[in-house]
């Protein structure tokens, strides 16, 4: 695909995130794309958001269970980048007035205290690199009408991002059993969903050593400080004013995220 | 609880019961024969089954709780959980080889056992009731095997059929319940060293030791108790999980080890 192209879908996608409305899905209208153009794509619609002076702060890790990548036909996970302007916190809670058509899924997020530079990343390196793990909400939106997501869709979309909030725990990775500490998701006070670390990758340190080679083979690296979101582990929850989310993480602690406001569908 | 059906059918039941777990031979569910029968029914069958078999000198070492899950409910299409009896013939040693030739069709589950100090009775004990009641926690496997045909039955029967209990195995680490979280445990369940199903305990009625204080609560509506020293599966955190010979099974839990079982 042409320089040209990805530059004007890239834009197309910036727009559609900025006036939060959304396009028919890039793939209908241009069947030839491939992972590697949703990339390029994806790099200018972050550009677009860097030069109107958001920063870097992470990367999310996307399309990580079975049942997902069988549903796009994918075997591998993706990733988006994480920008400031997607940071919430506990305290603030989510505005989904920022958002199109939100969907919440809850995740558990490393922070970085080291650079790691792959490939050659095994789950060692990821392990002595993470200054803490916490229990996290991404809430993720889609820029593609009613979510009708091919994979070169959701990549070119900055992996269909929207927000996130971690939460205000902190966990060793050394001391917690990432693999096989459950995940129970509550809405409202009722039980919601429950799933286990070994849903993503077999353990989300996997996704994370997965991104680190990714990245490392287009000689990018992870940074200290930056925040990898390593894959949903819980079914994607709609969410609506006035929506209360707890996810609970064995051994480690919860994460809470209130909603309110009115998306734009 | 109402029994509709007469001491005559009840043993009738009872013997197409017995006979269909005894010979490992599948038979229709028992509401296409007496579609009145109620959920009362079907405890009374299997009151009658208990009552036949602890005649015959066998040990009850506790209870189970079964479809207290909500993936649990849909794969079987009902939506009330259900108890059954445990018997000490019925349990395998960890890593042991479990014979399936005498069995119909059988599932495996991950599940955490409770084992208890003191006496749980009463129709309204509280979670903090079972947990202070509590001796140990233990990870277990228990091995479903439904009598009925193609594993389709409706509440009446499967309680009859004494909530599909087969064979258990309970391994692992035992721990004090005081020491965990135990709604937030992670479980991987591994057939021939895949990853099949998966979960958080939370998936067991919000939490597991729910299930057994609604597990007392059908005791005493049966005139019964949970006696000191009663081994007492939750019932499946996952979806139950189809086996045959040659299968290997290791359930992973948080903070709990793990259990094996081969199939032969």
């Amino acid at each position: 695909m042409d320089a040209h192209t990805i530059e004007r879908l890239g834009d197309e996608l910036y727009d559609a995130w900025k006036a939060r409305r959304v396009l028919s899905p890039l793939i209908e209208r241009e069947p030839n794309i491939s992972l590697r153009d949703a990339y390029a794509i994806q790099l200018r619609t972050v550009s677009r958001r860097v030069d109107a002076g958001e920063t870097i702060v992470g990367k999310k890790i996307g399309v990580t269970s079975k049942p997902v990548q069988d549903l796009l036909g994918v075997f591998q996970p993706d990733f988006g980048q994480l920008t400031s302007g997607m940071v919430r916190s506990e305290s603030e809670g989510v505005d989904l007035n920022q958002l199109i058509q939100p969907k919440a899924e809850a995740e558990l997020a490393f922070v970085l205290e080291r650079d790691l530079q792959g490939p050659g990343i095994t789950a060692t390196d990821v392990i002595r690199a993470t200054a803490y793990v916490a229990p996290c909400f991404e809430i993720v939106d889609s820029r593609i009408r009613d979510w009708k997501i091919k994979i070169q869709d959701t990549v070119a979309d900055n992996a269909s991002c929207g927000v996130f909030l971690l939460g205000d725990v902190k966990g060793d990775p050394r001391k917690l059993d990432l693999t096989l500490a459950g995940m129970v998701l509550r809405k409202n006070g009722e039980l919601f969903s429950t799933g286990v670390g070994a849903a993503v990758q077999g353990s989300p340190v996997n996704a994370v050593v997965w991104l680190a080679n990714t990245l490392g083979e287009l000689g990018l690296p992870f940074r200290a400080g930056e925040i990898i979101l390593s894959g949903s582990q819980s079914s994607l929850v709609p969410v609506t004013d006035g929506d209360e989310l707890v996810c609970q993480v064995g051994g480690l602690g919860t994460c809470r995220a209130r909603f309110h406001g009115r998306s734009a569908l | 609880m109402n029994i509709s059906l007469s001491r005559e059918d009840i043993a009738r039941l009872t013997d197409r019961i017995e006979a269909a777990q005894v010979n490992a031979k599948a038979i229709p569910k028992l509401t296409d024969d007496f579609p009145g029968m109620t959920l009362a029914d079907g405890y009374a069958v299997q009151m009658e089954l208990r009552r036949r078999w602890l005649a015959q000198g066998r040990r009850q070492t506790g209870w189970k709780a079964g479809l207290t899950s909500k993936a649990k409910m849909q794969q079987m299409g009902v939506n009330v959980p259900s108890i059954g009896f445990l018997l000490a013939d019925m349990a395998r040693p960890e890593n042991s080889a479990v014979t399936t030739s005498d069995l119909v069709h059988p599932r495996v589950e991950c599940e955490v056992a409770f084992v208890t100090k003191t006496r749980l009775a009463g129709a309204k004990v509280t979670r903090d009731e079972v947990l202070a009641a509590t001796d140990f926690v233990v990870p277990a496997i228990e091995i479903i095997d439904s009598r009925f045909s193609g594993f389709k039955f409706d509440l009446p029967s499967v309680v009859a059929d004494n909530g599909s209990s087969a064979r258990y195995v309970a391994g692992g680490r035992a721990r004090y319940a005081d020491e965990l979280d135990l709604d937030t445990l992670g479980v991987v369940m591994e057939k021939n060293g895949e990853a099949v199903t998966m979960s958080a305990s939370a998936a067991v009625m919000g939490h597991p030791a729910d299930a057994i204080v609604l597990l007392v609560s059908v005791l005493h509506e049966l005139g019964e108790d949970l006696p000191v020293g009663s081994f007492v599966m939750s019932g499946g955190i996952t979806e139950a999980i189809a086996v045959k010979a040659g299968d290997y099974v290791t359930a992973r839990y948080q903070e709990l080890g793990s259990v094996s079982v081969r199939f032969v």
